[in-house]
């Protein structure tokens, strides 16, 4: 009797370990597959952006930065204006008729030419788009003039060529629109052509067989969108990833210790700001806005929480924009003492319970920022630390991104912090006009408005008096330095982890392209 | 006492009562959910037209401008009640609508949600009742015993830890340390594994204590001891009596757990990046994608109702007794 329980009961516990010992096989099932990986492989790009729409005007520069579909206009590292989907192209006297001579023998990938025709069919779409830098140009009418492409203004418009090298005025094939215009596919005609589409986190490429310039040295493109920044880390570390964009400050510092990884940087035409509500009663006073700048230790702040030191901002324009950044400029400086002068002259004194006072008011401001780019809510919290050492209570609110530009809408917005690349479009100055018109702009000045910088800008614009372009820059650089309608905080690296399967990467300073047909695999 | 109840009763009839009742809490369920979803997200803070343009455009080019332009495009200014019944209206004719986000439709956005989320659910449940039932049951077969003692210490421990961390734990071994397993992303042979086995080690634990304690008191009970009386081997008792009975009690909490493994992935989603229902919802929400809210919790609350009819019907496929009163009596 005792025998056979014993037995039975030795025969479950071998059935047991076995069953554990078959899910664990068939959980590492995947590992025979990676582990004798040949270069012959695709190319693993690994990144935070999610493919939400295949329309141009939203779907963020997704198929030009993966190098599918072409603008019209280039810009190289410093923003030059180089030939695109154009050759060249040539504005009339008046500066109202420009025509842009398109690629001979330019091909879609579904092997049709690219006509001057389609070109207009796309960019029309992109006009008609709200909120896309193309929408706010004069433009009277967009049309195919024999082999080029004719833009009519109803006034002249300097920078158009480098509105036209913006993502949203992608140029797709017919093939790619369905029936009420709406893009139902991505038929490029750059170097890589889309194989599959799975949003919002897959898209495969493949080389494109007819492509006229060098032939990309890596044909297989998989590029994988994973929201954590976590994750992305170990995806890279692992070598799991190829190419890893969007990097935290604290994995990219622990990367960079273990040396076993290539890292990538440039400085990016990007600035985080503090936008300030002008037209408040407190903020109006320009000694206000000058000792919120000096509360500010942006060496501290780019050291300790962006661990990168040389992105504190001197000014609004960085290094990156070379012909906007002035290196004569007084830089911004941390200068507590002088903050509470300029807050005591301008009637602020302490009160009872720390907070600064003046006619029985307390001093406090609310300041929104959003979690999409990490930094921001850190910065925030800061920023509130250093403003109550002045006797400043902030109340910072982390919401989602468009509270800021409603906020500017309904007037509720006091102060926001955020990131704006000034060089979305090539040239800062379309972006800057927007920014510091008559008005204001979501994401620029507020309730302030300077009639010098204003005409200085839209004499630039027009290109009336292309003469003197850099004597128009620094004017500008030195009244948003003096008045401070955005106060700066810091300036804005971009990373990106290069596995050792491969080499080659530069990474492209205005975000337009990654690069990818100059990647080769590591010999 | 009427006379139906003494006539020999079709086997099916208690199936088809279950399936029967269930129908009719799914045609509830359906109208309660997408109402108050659309409530809800008509009640939350902030411009409706503004988020979705931050979802569309992303948040460097959230504008007014693209706002106005999603407001006249989708019509928000009408009234709640009007989209309601729209929305109500195109469910009838079993059309999901569109997202107002990405525009493409609501229900192949869905399914390839749903589809990877049920497969990573149903891959840790699997690994979660190979290893925790069958540890369990040998648990529960000598209590207090070695084995019993270390089960007890992986419940606690598996309990304990948070899958955020397990999963974290688990990159930096296989993946970082060793090799041998991607990180995290989806479609490539391998990808499922960390996430499935994050999930299934907190659910072994739990599976293991249920079966350990469900077969210690099957095992105690006097059906068990008269059918050892009567001469059955021990193998033949365990087999017939212990873990039949054991399935009846395992599989109503496989069940109740499965909901919350569907609904509580969002965590290992985010972490292992895998694009389940859980990250759907987290940024239908965020971008008060209405269309998208109403139709992923339309998906999770019919799964409630699904997955309790399954369990009903395996519970009466396993114990047959009939279990109404009057039939009883």
């Amino acid at each position: 009797m005792q025998k056979g329980p014993e037995m039975f009961w030795r025969k479950m516990r071998m059935a047991g370990a076995s069953v554990t010992a078959v899910a664990v096989l068939a959980a590492c099932a995947g590992e025979g597959a990676r582990s004798n990986e040949a270069p012959q492989q695709p190319l693993k790009v690994v990144g935070q952006f999610e493919l939400h729409s295949l329309d141009p005007s939203t779907s963020g520069g997704f198929f030009t930065r993966l190098q599918v579909a072409e603008t019209l206009v280039d810009a190289d590292a410093q923003g030059a204006l180089q030939p695109g989907l154009a050759t060249d192209w040539e504005v009339s006297t008046d500066g109202l008729t420009w025509r842009f001579h398109l690629r001979p023998g330019a091909l879609f990938h579904d092997g049709t030419p690219v006509t001057a025709d389609s070109v207009a069919a796309a960019l029309g779409s992109a006009r008609s788009k709200g909120g896309t830098p193309l929408a706010t140009v004069p433009v009277h009418a967009i049309t195919a003039d024999g082999e080029a492409v004719r833009v009519d203004l109803a006034q002249p418009f300097a920078p158009l060529a480098a509105v036209l090298a913006h993502t949203s005025t992608q140029v797709l094939a017919p093939r790619s629109y369905g029936s009420d215009r709406a893009v139902t596919g991505i038929v490029g005609s750059g170097p890589y052509r889309v194989k599959r589409l799975e949003p919002p986190a897959t898209v495969e490429l493949t080389a494109f067989e007819q492509w006229q310039g060098q032939k990309p040295a890596i044909t297989e493109v998989n590029y994988q969108s994973v929201g954590r920044s976590e994750s992305r880390a170990l995806m890279a570390e692992s070598g799991q990833a190829d190419v890893t964009f969007g990097m935290d400050p604290t994995s990219l510092q622990r990367l960079k210790q273990a040396g076993k990884l290539t890292i990538a940087d440039v400085t990016l035409p990007r600035t985080i700001l503090l936008k300030i509500n002008a037209g408040h009663d407190v903020l109006g006073d320009i000694r206000v806005r000058r000792a919120l700048s000096m509360a500010l230790d942006r060496g501290s702040m780019a050291t300790a929480l962006l661990r990168d030191p040389e992105m504190a901002a001197t000014q609004l324009f960085p290094p990156s924009l070379p012909e906007w950044h002035q290196d004569t400029l007084t830089p911004l400086a941390h200068d507590p003492s002088g903050a509470r002068m300029l807050l005591a002259e301008a009637g602020w004194t302490p009160g009872s319970n720390g907070i600064l006072e003046r006619n029985g008011r307390n001093f406090s401001l609310t300041l929104r920022t959003f979690p999409d780019r990490p930094e921001l809510p850190i910065l925030a919290t800061a920023i509130q630390a250093q403003l109550k050492e002045l006797g400043i209570a902030l109340d910072v609110k982390v919401g989602n991104s468009s509270e800021i530009p409603a906020g500017h809408q309904d007037g509720s917005l006091e102060l926001g912090l955020y990131a704006r690349n000034y060089a979305l479009v090539p040239d800062a100055l379309v972006t800057l006009a927007e920014d510091f018109g008559p008005d204001g702009a979501d994401y620029g000045a507020m309730g302030w408005n300077n009639p010098v910088l204003m005409s200085t800008l839209n004499t630039m614009t027009s290109g009336t008096d292309t003469s003197d372009l850099v004597e128009g820059r620094r004017q500008v650089t030195d009244i948003l330095q003096s008045e401070l309608p955005v106060i700066p905080v810091a300036w804005y690296r971009q990373s990106a982890v290069l596995s050792q399967r491969v080499e080659g990467l530069a990474l492209d300073p205005l975000e337009r392209s990654w690069r990818l047909t100059e990647l080769t695999w590591a010999k | 006492m009427n006379a139906s109840t003494t006539t020999p009763r079709s086997p099916a009839a208690p199936a088809l009562r279950i399936l029967r009742q269930r129908a009719v809490q799914a045609a509830a369920v359906v109208v309660l959910v997408s109402t108050a979803c659309f409530a809800i997200v008509q009640s939350l803070p902030g411009d409706i037209a503004f988020r979705i343009a931050a979802g569309r455009y992303g948040y460097d080019q959230v504008t007014a401008a693209s706002a106005d332009t999603v407001r006249a495009e989708l019509g928000l200014d009408r009234p709640a009640w009007q989209q309601l019944l729209d929305w109500l209206g195109e469910l009838l004719a079993l059309d999901l609508g569109t997202s107002l986000v990405t525009g493409t439709s609501v229900a192949g956005e869905l399914g390839l949600y749903l589809s990877s989320s049920l497969q990573l659910a149903a891959a840790a449940l699997a690994l979660a009742l190979a290893g925790g039932a069958t540890v369990g049951a040998l648990a529960g077969a000598r209590p207090g015993g070695i084995l019993d003692r270390i089960t007890t210490l992986w419940v606690s421990a598996a309990r304990a830890l948070p899958p955020f961390l397990l999963g974290l734990v688990l990159i930096l071994f296989f993946s970082v340390h060793l090799g041998v397993l991607p990180a995290a992303g989806h479609g490539e042979a391998g990808n499922i594994v960390l996430p499935a086995a994050t999930l299934a080690v907190g659910l072994s634990g739990l599976f293991a204590r249920v079966t350990r304690d469900t077969v210690v008191q099957i095992r105690r009970s006097e059906y068990v001891r008269f059918a050892a009386t009567k001469g059955l081997g021990e193998r033949l008792v365990f087999l017939r009596h212990v873990l039949r009975n054991t399935g009846v009690t395992l599989l109503s909490y496989v069940g109740v757990q499965l909901l919350i493994l569907i609904e509580g992935v969002v965590v290992v989603e985010s972490l292992f990046a895998w694009p389940g229902l859980g990250h759907s919802l987290v940024h239908a929400i965020f971008w008060r994608d209405i269309p998208m809210i109403q139709a992923t919790a339309l998906a999770l609350a019919l799964l409630v109702v699904a997955l309790n009819t399954v369990v009903d019907l395996g519970a009466l496929a396993l114990d047959p007794r009939p279990r109404r009163r009057e039939v009883v009596l």
